[in-house]
């Protein structure tokens, strides 16, 4: 879009910059926003589905699609109040620092192919640490409510990150072995094709891997079952027992948001990203370049597929929450320290073998050929060029072509 | 944090040894079950110390007790423990009955059975759900909730209330069943059979379930006696004690005829009536795990008796019989009866001068007893045991603090 901007309308590059960022941002921001309206309403629906009851039915419709909006009316209009002896500052600077940091984490986040807001080269890298950064939210939260109860929450919280990080990281380093690549984009486009090409079906290690990723994903947006910070039953409502109003929903926002962006990165590190299960696209002869409508066509689809990917990871944690138990603190520690770490690593080293002994996977013809992998650590121009060919001509790429290509690369 | 791993959290390691904390659970708290205010002393997620506060739901009913005729104060009992109303009002009633030599009719004895019955799968289900509750599962709470709300519309057609019943009353009951009654009683146990088997499903064998209540707050039969823990809470420790069966003759005179096989587990085994799922690996006699699970069973076991009491209520030729006048006078003296109620065994005294006013009522709670025993099973647990473990003495305030 800078391109565009620089381009046609002539303006300076700074400006275009700026202009491309804030479109960007404030795109990114809807997403996480209208995101957010959508999913409480989901959940409320689907809570209410599960549990025997109708769940919202009145407001706007049958079917209560306001209510969310009803809510956030709701919460603009409460009083905003602060414990005595908070820590002022920290107490209200806390929903922000949550909130910003699952809003960055979508900076690089590709929602189609060049549907990013920034592509980063160490994209999955990006993600994983900022979204980390979510949790000093929660700590300052609980650390400045002045309550005994959001200090617990906040004290689970530490205990808990250290513990989901580190399988958490582990996970997503397969597919990044695999794709050779740390851009989110390069990975995503690596499983372009039949469904057959994505990282979950890549070997059994990463299946199990995928499943891995997905407990430590829960764990680390703290729903339920490993929403200790809150538990409700124990901690009355956790680290933010004392928030109310709009910073209360900063808080909610955030979860919501970060609950979607996990779900999009389990979608793009295992499930191919924006590519659908089948390649229509490539079947109907649509590719890059066949001209303005097919491009824009494909990349619609593209982001549909990724949404509903995501969405579909976001609806299986509502359903977890809603019938699961929670666990103890100590158990959530020996889950994820005692079983998931040494899991994760074994997957890791068994996908790097199977990489080594069965570079083709098991069936060849169904599996991307091997010289596809391994390229674009750094996508120079040349290198990107390369994948999107990989990409538009998907399985139709021999294994002659493939053993030319691999030479090629060799030799350059 | 070495200590939160151990396998046996009661052991507390001093290696690291922080501030102590004092903390309030309740009396606004979700899981402290109305009004408990419980002190805890923490290190950190380790409890040391908790201490039960109660006498925030207290309504001097026993006082009131000594104002009233007798049957006026079974309104009162109601208020006790009202999610088992109509036990409560049994209770009194038959105290009452055991002071004067009364026997109700062979009608009315069985549609006691029948309704008290009824009343304790009500309770145990609340029991049941609100423990799910405890443990931050939301759903099997509801669909608790939702059997129950069966229950209460078949106790609102017989008696205009759904809550607070005042149905069972001396010297009787205060109407009779209204026609249809019992078909539609019969078709409510046909479609809640089956249900018993999503609640197992969702808590009694599910992993997170059976991590969090097995080996916790382990109660030894010893304890529990010392303690005067009664009802659901004595027969998870294994202790085989049902008032029902070991009760006062006036009180087992009721349930002559019925068959029913006392829930504890008896040489490493529970009763085998019916299919129920194996008791965990990890589970100890005594611990929460046992204690829900007895609730569990029981509901069974009362589903049972609400068929036999129906068959032998419409077996039934004689009238009901009318209840007792309200100014009907006591003979002077005094009696105590216990009887056994959802949470445990509920004691009544009644002494009187020959009026019919008491001169003196009184009510031994099992809530009480069972509450006493909390600071016992929770001393070294985490913060997180501490609601597993009071949900699962199952206390009701109104019961407590009366």
């Amino acid at each position: 879009m800078a391109d565009f901007l620089i381009n046609t309308l002539g303006l300076p590059a700074w400006l275009a910059w700026t202009v491309a960022a804030v479109v960007a941002a404030v795109l990114i921001l809807h997403v996480i926003a209208g995101g957010a309206l959508v999913f409480i309403w989901a959940e409320r629906k689907i809570a209410g589905r599960i549990q025997d009851r109708l769940g919202p039915t009145r407001t706007g419709g049958k079917f209560g699609w306001l209510q969310s909006l009803a809510d956030g009316i709701k919460l603009l209009a409460k009083e905003d109040l602060m414990p005595d002896g908070a820590d002022g500052m920290l107490f209200r600077i806390a929903p922000y620092v949550s909130f910003c940091a699952s809003f960055c984490a979508f900076i690089c986040l590709p929602f189609a192919f060049d549907v990013v807001g920034q592509r980063l080269n160490v994209g999955v890298f990006f993600v994983i640490a900022v979204l980390g950064l979510e949790v000093f939210g929660v700590i300052l939260a609980g650390y400045a409510s002045a309550s005994k109860w959001s200090l617990f929450g906040a004290m689970r919280e530490a205990a808990q990150v250290v513990s989901y990080e580190v399988p958490l990281g582990m996970c997503v380093v397969v597919p990044v072995m695999l794709a050779g690549s740390m851009d989110l984009v390069t990975i995503a486009e690596k499983q372009a094709g039949w469904f057959t090409n994505w990282f979950l079906f890549h070997d059994p290690f990463t299946f199990v891997v995928f499943w891995i990723y997905v407990t430590c994903a829960v764990a680390s947006v703290n729903r339920a079952p490993f929403d200790l910070a809150e538990a409700e039953s124990e901690l009355v409502a956790g680290f933010h027992t004392e928030y109310s109003g709009l910073r209360w929903s900063f808080f909610f926002m955030a979860e919501y948001g970060s609950m979607f962006l996990v779900s999009a990165l389990a979608a793009l590190l295992f499930m191919g990203g924006w590519n659908g299960p089948i390649p229509v696209a490539t079947l109907l002869g649509l590719s890059e370049g066949t001209g303005d409508t097919a491009h824009y066509l494909v990349r619609l689809v593209g982001l549909a597929n990724l949404i509903g990917k995501a969405t579909l990871g976001v609806l299986m944690m509502m359903w977890i929450r809603w019938t699961l138990p929670r666990l103890r603190i100590d158990q959530v520690m020996t889950t994820c320290l005692k079983y998931c770490t040494p899991l994760a690593a074994a997957m890791f080293l068994g996908a790097m073998l199977w990489q080594i002994a069965l570079p083709g996977g098991l069936v060849p013809v169904l599996h991307r050929p091997a010289a596809e992998i391994r390229e674009g650590w750094l996508p120079g121009p040349g290198g990107e060029v390369r994948a999107r060919d990989a990409v538009s001509t998907g399985d139709a790429v021999s294994t002659g072509d493939a053993v030319a290509a691999k030479v090629a690369q060799v030799g350059s | 944090m070495a200590s939160m791993v151990d396998d046996d959290p009661r052991i507390i390691e001093f290696d690291v040894r922080t501030d102590e904390m004092l903390v309030n659970m309740g009396p606004q708290h979700p899981s402290t079950h109305g009004v408990l205010r419980l002190v805890l002393r923490t290190d950190g997620e380790v409890v040391s110390e908790v201490e039960p506060h109660i006498g925030y739901l207290h309504r001097c009913a026993e006082k009131i007790g000594e104002n009233l005729t007798h049957r006026q104060f079974i309104p009162y009992t109601d208020r006790m423990d009202y999610l088992a109303a109509m036990n409560m009002n049994l209770g009194w009633a038959l105290v009452v009955e055991k002071l004067m030599k009364y026997q109700v009719s062979e009608k009315a004895r069985h549609l006691r059975v029948l309704i008290t019955e009824l009343n304790r799968i009500g309770s145990h289900l609340v029991g049941m759900g609100a423990y799910g509750l405890d443990l931050g599962t939301f759903s099997p709470f509801l669909y608790a909730f939702r059997e129950r709300e069966k229950i209460l519309d078949l106790f609102e057609e017989a008696c205009g209330a759904r809550l607070t019943y005042s149905y069972i009353t001396v010297g009787g009951l205060t109407a009779d069943l209204p026609p249809g009654w019992l078909q539609r009683c019969e078709a409510f146990l046909g479609q809640f059979e089956p249900i018993i088997k999503e609640y197992h499903a969702l808590l009694t064998t599910n992993a997170i379930f059976v991590k969090r209540t097995a080996n916790i707050g382990v109660m030894s039969p010893d304890l529990a006696i010392e303690y005067g823990c009664s009802g659901p809470v004595l027969r998870g420790s294994g202790v085989d004690q049902d008032m029902r069966r070991d009760g006062e003759a006036i009180y087992t005179a009721m349930y002559e005829g019925y068959a029913f096989e006392v829930a504890v587990m008896k040489d490493g085994q529970y009763p085998r009536d019916r299919e129920y799922p194996a008791v965990p690996a990890d589970a100890v006699l005594g611990d929460c795990w046992h204690r829900f699970f007895v609730r569990m069973l029981e509901v069974v076991q009362s589903m049972d008796l609400v068929r036999q009491a129906m068959d032998r209520y419409s077996a039934c030729n004689g009238p009901l019989g009318e209840p007792l006048k309200l100014t009907e006078k006591m003979p002077a003296g005094d009696a105590y009866l216990e009887t056994e109620c959802p949470k445990g065994q509920m004691g009544f005294y009644i002494v009187s001068d020959g009026s019919a006013i008491p001169w003196r009522a009184r009510a031994r709670s099992s809530s009480f007893s069972n509450l006493a025993v909390a600071h016992e099973l929770c001393r070294g647990c985490l913060i997180a045991d501490v609601p597993a473990i009071v949900g699962s003495l199952d206390i009701v305030m109104g019961e407590i603090d009366r």
